[in-house]
């Protein structure tokens, strides 16, 4: 599992290969911290290549995407499969985050 | 660290005796054990050990929502609660996972070494407006929703046994 970091714009997009959960979540949210910090304020992450999320890096989401809204900024999310989807369906954070079919689609206006 | 496999002929599992002689409930004829094993209270011990259970279930014609989602997530929240909850990520303890399959359905027993907490006082609904936005508080909630059956017994363990239907 691991977390990558690439640009594309002024967007901060993270790809999270693996599992989001309760052993390394710490380490995604230390990453995005660290782009806020520098000023950074428009964040995507991208789960195509997530296997699954438990309520730790669910939690994790929801806590990233409060601080980032009080710096002004925003977190997307993009690319969950249907099981993943499922997930957010059932926490009902489906409402809560701005959740994309694709990267791309994701980019658009932000 | 891996996993400590047990053999299969230790499946005698004291603990189980141990809350069965309590009556506390009516255990599962097993058909058979698929996996018997203890970590230790570390958090990233949780991923590997899901992912041996997950292997197992694709060979039983699980459907892949039951193998992608409802038992990694499931016991990953069991374990994790064992782990932090009931162990206190103490080093010296270690968690116990046995994985029973039947005709009818997967049981997985989550045994930590402490008193856990009662999953019964957890009434709050996180998809609510005034928890949607806290970081905690969902493992108890998806447990429930994951699994068809969550239990917790307390006799000299403490045991959460998630029960999934085939």
């Amino acid at each position: 599992m691991s977390f990558t970091l690439k640009k594309n714009g002024d967007v901060v997009v993270f790809d999270v290969e693996g599992q989001l959960i309760v052993g390394n979540r710490q380490e995604l949210k230390q990453k995005v911290l660290d782009e806020l910090e520098k000023g950074e304020r428009k964040f995507l992450i991208d789960f195509a290549q997530t296997g699954y999320i438990d309520s730790s890096g669910l939690g994790v989401l929801v806590s990233l995407s409060k601080k980032i809204r009080e710096h002004g900024g925003e977190l997307r999310l993009a690319d969950l499969n249907d099981d993943l989807q499922t997930l957010f369906e059932l926490t009902k954070l489906d409402t809560l985050f701005q959740i994309s079919e694709t990267r791309e689609r994701a980019l658009e206006g932000f | 660290m891996q996993p400590k496999k047990r053999r299969l002929a230790d499946v005698a599992w004291a603990g189980a005796s141990d809350v069965a002689d309590d009556g506390l409930f009516d255990p599962v004829t097993p058909t058979y054990v698929a996996l018997d094993v203890e970590i230790p209270s570390d958090v990233r011990q949780i991923e590997p050990v899901v992912s041996l259970i997950t292997e197992h279930c694709r060979l039983l014609h699980l459907t892949r929502r039951q193998c992608s989602l409802n038992i990694p997530v499931a016991l990953s929240e069991a374990l994790s609660n064992a782990i932090i909850r009931g162990n206190h990520e103490d080093p010296r303890k270690h968690v116990r996972l046995r994985a029973t399959v039947s005709d009818q359905a997967l049981v997985f027993d989550v045994v930590d070494e402490g008193r856990g907490f009662d999953m019964a006082t957890v009434s709050h609904d996180p998809t609510t407006p005034e928890y949607i936005e806290r970081e905690d508080g969902r493992g108890v909630f998806l447990m429930h929703q994951l699994m068809d059956r969550v239990e917790q017994f307390r006799g000299p363990h403490h045991v959460v046994r998630l029960t999934l239907n085939r």
